[in-house]
């Protein structure tokens, strides 16, 4: 069996791997890119906590092959903080006490940048049907929306300060 | 010491760990890995029950790449004896049973050989090629047909404990216990109204996010070395080295970050076999279980049936109560159908009551704990029946709750008498709640239940070390499920009067820290946090010893405050305060390393009430249900992270709701289980919820020094019965079994409207 040579990029970085046919990009991910941020939590795609950003599209990981991402850009919970600044999903679920054991975290927070990447201004009922695809067995979920609404407020005033020059 | 001012606890500060766990940066279970690290896979029972006759491992042994393969043969065989490392006692023998089947298969998903291989995709080819052969038995699922005189029996040796006189033949039922207070006939004779009734429930998942994970190593010296994911690294050393006949000291297990256990990572499945393996072959092993291995050979808790019967009289006070609880153990003994018993009736202070219960095995797999284990299966009935009694008698079910509620010096029917307890603040607060007098609209309705759970203490050792630079590290040894690491630095830093973030928590391994009883029974802010104040309090009696050196004065004259010593008493103003840091830095030359530690077995654990208010609205036509709003006060002693405490209980709330609603373990007639999957198996979605409001109540717990009582485990008790009660105060119709899926209340609905014809 002879692997696959694939290039793409992970987190803006050029990246090159060899990989098995078989492989899901969760793998190779975390077995050949040593990039763990991202879970297997069920590897049926019913968990999310292996959500990455694929040319700007949600997925999860597991659910494609290694050797598809041939080409791609990927988004890893590992490029979501700017050097040692945290993104305002990140800091807001610190703040709101969003995440417990924080296993779904890194899935939460690479699929919240998502829906906030398309829908700067989501709904309480848009969030959490965008979000309805990432399993939390600890929160109950109020603590993770009230992040992802504040860090969406936080987003929007950060875009428009920008927009005046402030 | 009295803490009379707090700046520290109560404060909301961002959790030490937390930046590790929003960038990817923590290491779970499954994120180590070793030099040289081989990949284990189980070989698991396709039979709910087979004798095992044979195992031919020749075919994986000659794939390339298959390093080892172990089956019970390699497991030292080992008598029966109770251990209590676990979180309930649980028999070594079968433990070692469960982790590797001996004769017989008990369950679809029963381990009975294991591989090593260098690749996943070696090690899942040789499992194929182990060659098992069986003679399949017949089964039993159900909880009451395995009481049935002629089921299949799983253990030929089982004989029904706490029966006189003991019976001489072998049964599924390997325990009956009762408890009795006063006389029940003669309350049942004095009651106006009695209900009574019969409740089911499906056993349900823990349903971490997190597969059990570990990677285990062993060495040609006899040391091994394990990193794993569980409630407790004490815990898996003792099990690792009970089951392979090892000293404890050769075995050092360092935690991993932890992806959700709710007690169902207080037992091994992994740990003992990946080091077997390692044994065999001298290399490291890795092992993950998938999703479909969780379901299956994991946990879950207990399904059960629930017998109430309560009378009261037309004013409301309860005169007599009876249950009878079945609880599935799964293929080995041990439900907490215990702890089922005595919590059932701890909300009420009740003249007359018995309570009997039944721990009955099947062929499941084993049942683990599962926050507040036993009691949400029993309180489902009780506060069914309760409201269904209120009900009857025209009185509103918070006041009716109220009139019986237990207080100070009431005795429970389980032996206690109740102290320090709040629930009588919790039905107030619930009362007084907006959301209690909130309008309802059409097929919407309101149910209020309540709960109890005990709260534990237990062994704990901790360290609080101060550094040179005036920070300090706090050492324990509970692996951090939910924010314990915030809650023990903030008692530290309270103690020793500097920031938190000047306070750095760390969960040792084995070898770095004495023993502590693993993370469970909502005992770690209440029993480590005490030995964590005990060990801050120590490092300031010794700070405080080493100004006095400094300034030459009498240590009784030295006190401290706001995380400096001050000369008081004769000395009073004659020297400027000197700060931790002052001190620490000076600590070389006023006698050395500063710090403090304590070993404890923490006692004075209080018990947790909670009181839930739910609304629902019912779909007629296709019988979904949908939570409108949701309302849990609960007595928590004190809310050392206000922020982990709310989490604490909205995360039990949504549980309760997911058992209430739609998850449940389905069987095929060949006993093997049909929705292994959460697909299939459906845990509620952020889209199913709507936002949980927690609401603190503090009654403080006088025998911890900041007031701490358990959280976790009370908010996961009442919300079947409050969505029950509501679903009936929308439509009127009783739902006594879970879940409360759309087909069964659509057929309950179909039901009803056919009656009425």
């Amino acid at each position: 069996m002879s692997k696959h040579h694939v290039s793409a990029t992970v987190n803006g970085e050029p990246v090159e791997f060899l990989c098995e046919p078989q492989e899901t990009l969760l793998d190779v991910l975390r077995d050949r890119l040593n990039l763990t941020g991202s879970k297997e939590g069920c590897g049926s795609g019913d968990c999310g906590a292996c959500s990455v950003i694929v040319d700007g599209r949600l997925l999860c990981s597991c659910l494609i092959l290694g050797a598809e991402a041939e080409g791609r850009a990927i988004e890893t919970i590992e490029g979501l903080a700017q050097g040692d600044k945290l993104h305002p999903l990140q800091q807001r679920f610190l703040e709101h006490a969003a995440l417990q054991c924080g296993f779904c975290t890194p899935g939460f927070l690479v699929a919240a940048k998502a829906l906030l990447d398309c829908n700067p201004d989501p709904t309480e009922s848009e969030a959490r049907f965008w979000l309805a695809g990432n399993l939390c067995r600890c929160t109950g979920y109020d603590k993770i929306i009230r992040a992802v609404l504040d860090a969406a407020a936080d987003l929007r005033k950060a875009k428009g300060d920008a927009r005046h020059g402030l | 010491m009295a803490y009379e001012t707090l700046r520290v606890v109560g404060t909301r500060p961002i959790r030490p760990d937390g930046v590790d766990k929003v960038t990817g940066r923590a290491q779970f279970g499954a994120d180590m890995t070793m030099s040289g690290q081989l990949v284990g896979k189980m070989k698991r029972s396709p039979h709910a029950h087979a004798r095992i006759l044979g195992i031919d491992a020749t075919k994986a042994l000659a794939l390339p790449g298959v390093k080892a393969v172990v089956t019970s043969a390699d497991f030292p065989e080992i008598p029966d004896e109770m251990a209590f490392v676990g979180e309930g006692p649980m028999n070594f023998r079968d433990l070692s049973c469960n982790c590797m089947a001996r004769d017989k298969a008990l369950y679809e998903g029963h381990a009975v050989a294991a591989v090593a291989a260098t690749t996943a995709a070696i090690a899942e080819e040789a499992v194929a090629l182990i060659e098992v052969s069986y003679e399949v038995l017949p089964h039993v699922i159900d909880v009451e047909a395995a009481m049935a005189e002629d089921a299949p029996l799983l253990h030929p040796r089982m004989i029904t404990q706490g029966v006189s006189p003991a019976p001489t033949k072998p049964s599924n039922i390997a325990k009956k216990i009762v408890f009795a207070l006063g006389d029940v006939a003669q309350g049942f004779a004095e009651a106006e109204a009695i209900v009574e009734r019969k409740y089911t429930t499906k056993p349900v998942h823990q349903a971490y996010i997190e597969p059990h994970a570990c990677i285990a190593a062993a060495g040609s010296d006899g040391q091994a070395q394990i990193f794993s994911s569980s409630q407790g690294q004490f815990m898996v050393r003792a099990y690792a080295a009970k089951l392979l006949g090892m000293d404890i000291a050769s075995i050092r297990v360092t935690p991993a970050e932890i992806g959700g256990g709710f007690g169902g990572k207080t037992l091994v499945y992994l740990e003992p076999v990946a080091l077997a393996l390692s044994r065999k072959c001298g290399r490291p092993v890795k092992m993950v279980m998938s999703r479909e291995e969780v379901f299956k050979a994991t946990g879950p808790t207990s399904g059960g049936t629930v017998s109430v019967k309560i009378g009261a009289k037309k004013d409301g006070t309860i005169t007599a109560a009876e249950a009878v609880l079945k609880y599935q153990a799964g293929a080995f003994a041990g439900s907490p159908v215990g702890p089922g018993c005595m919590a059932a009736f701890a909300m009420y202070d009740l003249k007359n009551v018995t309570i009997t219960g039944y721990d009955v095995v099947s062929n499941r797999p084993k049942v683990a704990a599962y926050r507040a284990p036993g009691a949400p299966i029993s309180t489902f009935g009780v506060e069914s029946c309760v409201d269904e009694l209120a009900r009857k008698i025209g009185m509103d079910p918070i006041a009716f709750r109220a009139k019986n509620a237990a207080k100070n010096g009431t005795k429970a029917a389980y032996g206690p008498t109740f102290r320090d307890i709040g629930y009588a603040e919790t039905l107030e607060a619930a009362r007084k709640h907006p959301h209690y007098q909130s309008p309802l609209g059409k097929n919407q309705g309101r149910g209020v239940a309540s709960g109890f759970w005990f709260n534990i203490g237990g062994e704990s050792s901790a360290a609080v070390n101060i550094n040179e630079d005036g920070t300090a590290v706090v050492v324990e040894g509970n692996p951090d499920i939910g924010g314990s690491r915030a809650a023990l630095a903030m008692m530290a830093a309270e103690v020793l009067g500097i920031p938190v973030e000047r306070v750095r928590p760390v969960v040792a391994d084995t070898s770095a820290i004495g023993y502590n009883f693993l993370t469970g029974g909502s005992r770690v802010t209440f029993a480590s946090g005490m030995a964590v104040v005990q060990a801050a309090e120590q490092a300031v009696a010794e700070l405080r010893k080493r100004a006095a050196i400094s300034w030459d004065i009498p240590v009784d004259d030295v006190a401290w405050a706001d995380g400096k010593a001050h000369a008081t008493g004769a000395s009073v103003g004659k020297f400027q305060p000197l700060s931790l840091a002052d001190i620490a830095l000076k600590s070389a030359r006023t006698g050395g390393p500063i710090g403090g530690k304590a070993q404890i077995n923490a006692q004075g654990a209080a018990p947790g009430y909670g009181t839930h208010i739910c609304d629902v609205e019912v779909d007629l036509e296709t019988g979904h249900v949908t939570i409108l709003r949701y309302t849990a006060v609960q007595d928590v002693g004190r809310a050392v992270h206000p922020s982990y405490v709310e989490g604490q209980i909205q995360g039990g709330v949504a549980q309760g709701i997911g058992w209430a609603l739609n998850e449940e373990y389905i069987y095929d007639k060949d006993g093997r289980l049909e929705n292994p999957g959460f697909l299939d198996y459906r845990v509620p979605v952020c889209s199913d919820l709507p936002m949980i409001e927690a609401v603190v109540v503090e009654v403080p717990n006088p025998r911890h020094p900041f007031g701490v009582k358990g959280v976790g485990e009370v908010p996961i008790v009442p919300p079947m019965a409050a969505v029950a009660n509501a679903i009936c105060d929308a439509i009127g119709v009783r739902m006594p079994d879970l879940p409360i899926s759309p087909p069964r209340l659509r057929a309950a609905i179909d039901r009803r409207a056919e009656a009425a014809e």
